[in-house]
């Protein structure tokens, strides 16, 4: 088993500081009208929150291959249900059928 | 009493288990008797179709989430995979003690909610009907399901970390019984696809009780991203049921020809990649919803992809047979049959893949015949097979062989007088979850009905012989069948901690030349 090695509480408490600055800026943006940007925008500051707290609160940064290995399995998997389920939404009138 | 309540033994809590699961089999049983006693008129007078669509509603939820499920993970599994490998418990005997409470747990919602009054959408739950219109109890049906979905996951999740840490010196990945790599396989199913059944049951949840928009488009939502959701794990479930099953398949297959399983690798990866495959192709539930015609044909195209290893499988337990020693005991004759109806299924299974037979043939009884193949003659088959097989390892009784071979030839007779005719009615148009039905159906509905009955007899028969072996039947020896997997080192039944000394493993799973002298004569 991997020794823990547990980050200083410098680092949790600079994290967390991080990420109230970015929920602020989340806030911030859905204010600002970036058209179709503002989607964007908003995910990529949940991704980088999402990594934050995966890498440090999770001790993902220390952890084995193995560890890494089920988390990137959990996260491709989601991009499975994402993926086919948008290969539907998005394509809904590329290929017409007569009667519908 | 309490020692069994709180036991912490994975071979305990296998048994629990199995009272469990084989209670709600007898319960789902005894709705499909109702509805194939409704079908034996055309007039559809016995019960009232609203009672119908509850009847077959319970039947499928019983059977789907509390019998087939759980039915050999959370047993056979749960009894054996330590000891296939080696170990003293699973990885979490607590967890495991949890998980069994959980299911009782959303067994018991279930069972409420059946008492109450039943529910009537089917057991796929499909929106706008569930969440707006059905006036039964579909909140606290899908809590049943939600909080036995946690058993699920806890049961993979356990298992996953027993096979990754608990494995014996010299147990090799490539050393392991193929019954625990159908179980590895299994698990991963139940960890990645289980949290997304619970996920789309908090939305039904959420649109029926607080009307948030999601699937209604009334309120701004999709019925057909519920579709989406419930199969994305739904369509795997299924795997989760016959992977197990394909485990049990393998071990029987090798130890009554007295060979090793032919291209055992193949056979080992095949469990994994129909688990992976098993995650892409769920759309082909959906091929006469709105969904795109684009995704339908993705979706058609990545189906055929698992007919690959399941035919790997079944080409590599056959080869496995040729030249073998082959002895016809019971579990053999299980595993026969579960090769010729698993392979039924299995090829039905492509035509309803493709776009334009499942055009025809969707919502018919040819969809109810093709799944039965695969769920009842697949897994239970192998359930069957598995529970005669280890047995006198269980209980340290022995089955009697004429009674319990009688019953294989019942079961397997009974099945196919009950869903091959199934196949014919759907492809003339007999639609499913219709209690009316015209005059012509009558005789394939009335042999149907037969089949269900000697299936009943079948099925009734192990229950009473089972029970009977254990204050009557022959003492069993440490490894009746001559078999070479860990579990049969230890004695019948095994000790609380499984090994009085710690095994190691210095040879390939199936290496027969190790059991010569161990043969005992069978069937």
């Amino acid at each position: 088993m991997a020794t823990e090695r547990v980050d200083s509480v410098k680092t949790y408490a600079a994290v967390w500081i991080v990420l109230l600055i970015l929920t602020a800026l989340t806030t911030a943006v859905a204010y600002v009208d970036l058209g179709a940007f503002s989607v964007v925008a908003a995910l990529v500051i949940a991704v980088v929150k999402m990594l934050l707290v995966a890498l440090f609160f999770m001790h993902l940064r220390h952890s084995t291959h193995l560890t890494r290995l089920v988390v990137t399995g959990g996260l491709v998997w989601l991009m499975i249900l994402l993926l086919l389920s948008f290969a539907d939404f998005m394509t809904r009138g590329w290929v017409g059928v007569p009667g519908r | 009493m309490k020692s069994w309540l709180l036991t912490k033994d994975h071979k305990r809590i296998a048994v629990l288990y199995l009272a469990t699961v084989t209670l709600f089999f007898f319960l789902g049983g005894a709705f499909a008797t109702l509805i194939r006693v409704e079908l034996l008129t055309p007039q559809g007078g016995l019960v009232s179709s609203e009672t119908y669509n509850k009847l077959f509603t319970m039947h499928g939820v019983t059977m789907v989430f509390f019998f087939l499920i759980p039915s050999i993970p959370a047993t056979l599994g749960n009894f054996f995979l330590p000891l296939m490998i080696g170990a003293r418990d699973l990885a979490f005997p607590r967890i495991n003690l949890l998980s069994w409470y959980l299911l009782v747990i959303g067994g018991l919602l279930a069972l409420f909610a059946m008492l109450a009054g039943g529910v009537d959408t089917g057991w796929t739950f499909y929106t706008p009907y569930s969440t707006t219109y059905s006036n039964s109890w579909v909140i606290a049906t899908a809590l049943g399901i939600f909080v036995a979905g946690f058993s699920s996951i806890l049961t993979g999740l356990n298992f996953i970390v027993t096979v990754h840490r608990m494995r014996a010196p010299g147990m090799t990945w490539f050393r392991m019984p193929l019954f625990v790599w159908s179980m590895y396989a299994t698990s991963l199913i139940q960890v990645l696809g289980t949290p997304v059944l619970a996920v789309t049951l908090v939305l039904v949840f959420c649109e029926r009780v607080f009307h948030i928009g999601i699937f209604d488009p009334a309120l701004g939502g999709d019925p057909v991203l519920f579709q989406h959701l419930f199969w994305f794990y739904s369509h795997p479930a299924v795997y989760i049921m016959v992977l197990p099953g394909m485990g049990v398949i393998s071990e029987v297959i090798s130890v009554f020809s007295r060979k090793s399983v032919f291209g055992y690798a193949f056979v080992a990866f095949s469990s994994v990649a129909i688990a992976v495959l098993g995650f892409l192709v769920w759309g082909h539930h959906l091929f006469v919803s709105t969904q795109s015609v684009y995704a339908g044909m993705v979706f058609s195209f990545l189906s055929y992809f698992v007919a690959i290893p399941s035919a790997i499988k079944v080409f590599n337990w056959t080869a496995t047979l040729y030249k073998g020693s082959i002895s016809f005991a019971t579990p053999m004759l299980y595993a026969f049959g579960f090769i010729g109806l698993f392979t039924i299924g299995g090829l039905t299974g492509l035509f309803v893949a493709s776009l334009g037979i499942d055009v025809h043939v969707t919502d018919t009884y040819f969809v109810i015949a093709h799944f039965h193949y695969i769920m009842v003659g697949g897994t239970i088959m192998a359930y069957m097979a598995g529970m005669h097989y280890w047995w006198p390892k269980m209980t340290g009784r022995m089955y009697p062989e004429g009674w319990a071979k009688l019953s294989a030839l019942v079961i397997f007779l009974g099945f196919n007088l009950t869903f091959f005719p199934q196949f014919i009615l759907g492809y003339l148009g007999m639609p499913r979850r219709y209690h009316v039905y015209p005059d012509e159906f009558q005789v394939l509905h009335v042999l149907s009905t037969a089949g269900a009955s000697v299936l009943a007899v079948g099925y009734l028969m192990p229950m009473i012989y089972f029970i009977w072996s254990l204050r009557y039947g022959a003492l069993a020896p440490a490894n009746p069948w001559g078999a070479t997997g860990l579990e049969w080192k230890t004695a019948s039944p095994p000790p609380v901690h499984n090994f009085d000394e710690a095994p190691v493993v210095t040879h390939e799973a199936y290496d027969y030349s190790t059991v010569m002298g161990e043969v005992i004569e069978v069937g």
